[in-house]
């Protein structure tokens, strides 16, 4: 037994793969698996470098004959990419923004701190922790109509991250609470107030917390719909990628190539994203559900 | 992440019994500043979630034709309305089928990837995890489009099916009466099982080796090890899993007002595309009895929540029990 675990060390990958041929059949279903459940992207981006009677006619071929880069730029003309790239950009920013500011704030105090009305506030957040969507959407937009701001990134942006948001306050509160106490007492002996203690010792030491707040709270904004929809039903200029995308779709729904090539261009963003940080994102993830 | 908010309820003892009136006042005004910043979370909070929550069960009241008018008050009248709509039941059922068809095959299937990438004898298994995580990052809406074409009859999917004999004929599964809800399921299992996959792996990180070893000594198989001594240590988890997975098959309306619109025929019509429908679809918008509609299905998610809520007290008791 030993001596297996040895050589399993000093062998080469590949080598302990072929030496077990249970775990390469477990390794090949899973792969095989892992394949087809990558397969619709790697069609769209084959269909996307196609022409029209090519998508129908080459069967299940992926190669396009001949690409046709062409697709990309009348997705991109005709959408108007630029600008719901741009909206989708400053609506995304401003939320994550709004979401962090205000989750670290109230985190903090909550995690750290005893005070009058704790039990109610976190009593409401137990109590509206799943509301869904679906149900405050009237509500919101009949309040962003109240206060002005239909048809403005900042009604959008608010609309977002004002509330809900739950997760990411406790995720604050869990990390802080985890501080030790000194901190702030040497803080407070050198002359220090709440607002620069935080500043500049708590929040930098809260970096992993924040890290995760900003790439679940990204994930979030990038890929919201209903309530951009709702928002820009009567300001088409105002449209992010997601709704722009659809929209277009809705008026074009005979141009597969261009659809294609649409699709592509609204989800190589935020799975490059994905790519890049990838680690981090799955931890983020893992790490919020132990706790 | 509700596990959070017990702890912390519990970490902390609740403040010290009543104090004087002078007490009350001088704390608060010693603790100016957590009120300061606690300012931004409860305005925003107020105002976007918790008067939502609340304006909703007056708007139900409602007879409200557009934002522009005033309402006018009409009492029960709209959930009568409501329960006498045979649109609103068929979406209620719709999101049901979804629910029963989808939840257990995402829990089911993350469960048994889970257990299979954390063998310690499987390779590649972070790139491995990658491929199943993808579509989790990707836009909902987005999604839905694009597999209009990859589930139109003259798509990859139909044509795959009939070359491999199980079709007939090739089928447009999201135009088809009978297997658009099914189709929407299928996406929407394809597009989350990655994330469920990572619950998963996290619970089974929280069983220590040793255990799987001292089963091993015992001399049971892999399969028995797995169903006397993996499983029964997992429950406490199926229960928070479920739930979360639960709650998120109540709310496709991205993936689902992009793949199918609800049609054909409301066929897949679920409860939120049936509110989006009469608030903001109709030509007429009939806020007040999406209104109620909306407070009925957030009803049902409460419901569903609460459930969790005890559902958590029940597992983490039974964790402590084990300890």
């Amino acid at each position: 037994m030993t001596a297996a675990v040895e050589s399993d060390r000093t062998q080469p990958r590949w080598r302990r793969i072929l030496t077990r041929p249970g775990n390469a059949l477990i390794f090949l279903g899973l792969l095989l698996l892992g394949v087809l459940w990558i397969y619709p992207f790697i069609w769209l981006l084959s269909a996307s470098l196609k022409t029209q009677p090519e998508i129908f006619g080459s069967g299940l071929g992926l190669l396009p004959q001949e690409p046709i880069w062409e697709n990309y730029a009348r997705a991109w003309n005709v959408v108007g990419f630029d600008r719901y790239f741009l909206n989708t950009v400053l609506i995304t920013g401003g939320t994550v923004l709004l979401i962090v500011v205000r989750s670290a704030l109230a985190g903090y105090v909550l995690g750290r701190y005893k005070f009058i009305g704790k039990k109610v506030l976190i009593a409401v957040f137990v109590v509206t922790f799943f509301l869904p969507e679906g149900y405050t959407i009237i509500p919101v937009v009949q309040l962003t109509d109240q206060l002005g701001l239909l048809n403005t990134f900042l009604g959008v942006i608010l609309g977002l991250g004002a509330g809900g948001q739950v997760a990411a306050t406790l995720l604050y509160a869990g990390y802080f609470s985890g501080l030790p106490k000194e901190l702030e007492e040497s803080a407070r002996l050198d002359g220090a107030g709440p607002l620069r203690i935080f500043t500049q010792i708590m929040l930098p030491l809260s970096w992993p917390i924040t890290a995760t707040v900003v790439i679940l709270s990204f994930l979030f904004a990038w890929n919201t719909y209903l309530l951009p929809l709702v928002f820009t039903l009567s300001e088409p200029e105002m449209r992010t990628l997601a709704v722009g995308m659809t929209a277009f779709v809705g008026e074009n729904s005979t141009d597969w190539p261009g659809l294609a090539a649409a699709a592509i261009i609204a989800l190589v963003p935020v799975m490059a994203v994905f790519i890049a940080l990838q680690r981090k994102f799955v931890d983020s993830i893992a790490g919020a559900v132990k706790q | 992440m509700t596990a959070e908010l017990e702890q912390l309820r519990t970490t902390h003892p609740p403040a010290p019994p009543a104090q004087p009136r002078a007490g009350v006042l001088r704390r608060l005004r010693k603790d100016w500043w957590i009120y300061l910043f606690l300012l931004p979370t409860v305005l925003g909070y107020g105002a976007y979630t918790v008067y939502p929550l609340l304006a909703s069960w007056w708007f139900a009241l409602l007879d409200w034709p557009g934002f522009a008018d005033q309402g006018t008050f009409v009492g029960l009248e709209n959930f009568e309305r409501l329960l006498a709509d045979d649109l609103f039941w068929n979406s209620f059922r719709n999101s049901l089928v979804f629910l029963v068809c989808a939840v257990p095959l995402r829990v089911g299937l993350a469960l048994f990837l889970a257990i299979l990438l954390n063998r310690k004898k499987t390779p590649f298994k972070g790139f491995l995890r990658t491929l199943y995580f993808l579509p989790v990052v990707t836009t909902g809406a987005i999604i839905g489009v694009s597999f209009t074409l990859l589930l139109d009859a003259g798509g990859p999917i139909s044509l795959a099916l009939v070359q491999s004999g199980l079709l007939d004929s090739p089928v447009n599964f999201v135009a088809d009466t009978g297997t658009s809800l099914f189709a929407g399921a299928a996406v929407w299992v394809w597009k989350w099982l990655g994330i469920t996959m990572i619950y998963w792996l996290a619970a089974l990180q929280t069983i220590p080796e040793e255990v799987h070893e001292a089963a091993m000594l015992d001399g049971a198989g892999p399969g028995r090890e797995f169903l006397h001594v993996t499983l029964p240590l997992l429950v406490p988890f199926l229960v928070i899993i479920t739930l979360i997975d639960t709650v998120g098959a109540l709310n496709v309306f991205d993936l689902m007002y992009t793949l199918t619109a609800g049609g054909p025929a409301f066929s897949s019509e679920v409860i939120e595309i049936f509110i989006f429908r009469t608030a903001f679809g109709a030509s007429v918008p009939q806020l007040g009895y999406a209104s109620a509609a909306a407070v009925l299905f957030g009803l049902i998610t409460m419901g569903l929540a609460v459930a969790q809520a005890v559902g958590v007290g029940w597992a983490r008791r039974s964790i402590g029990g084990m300890k």
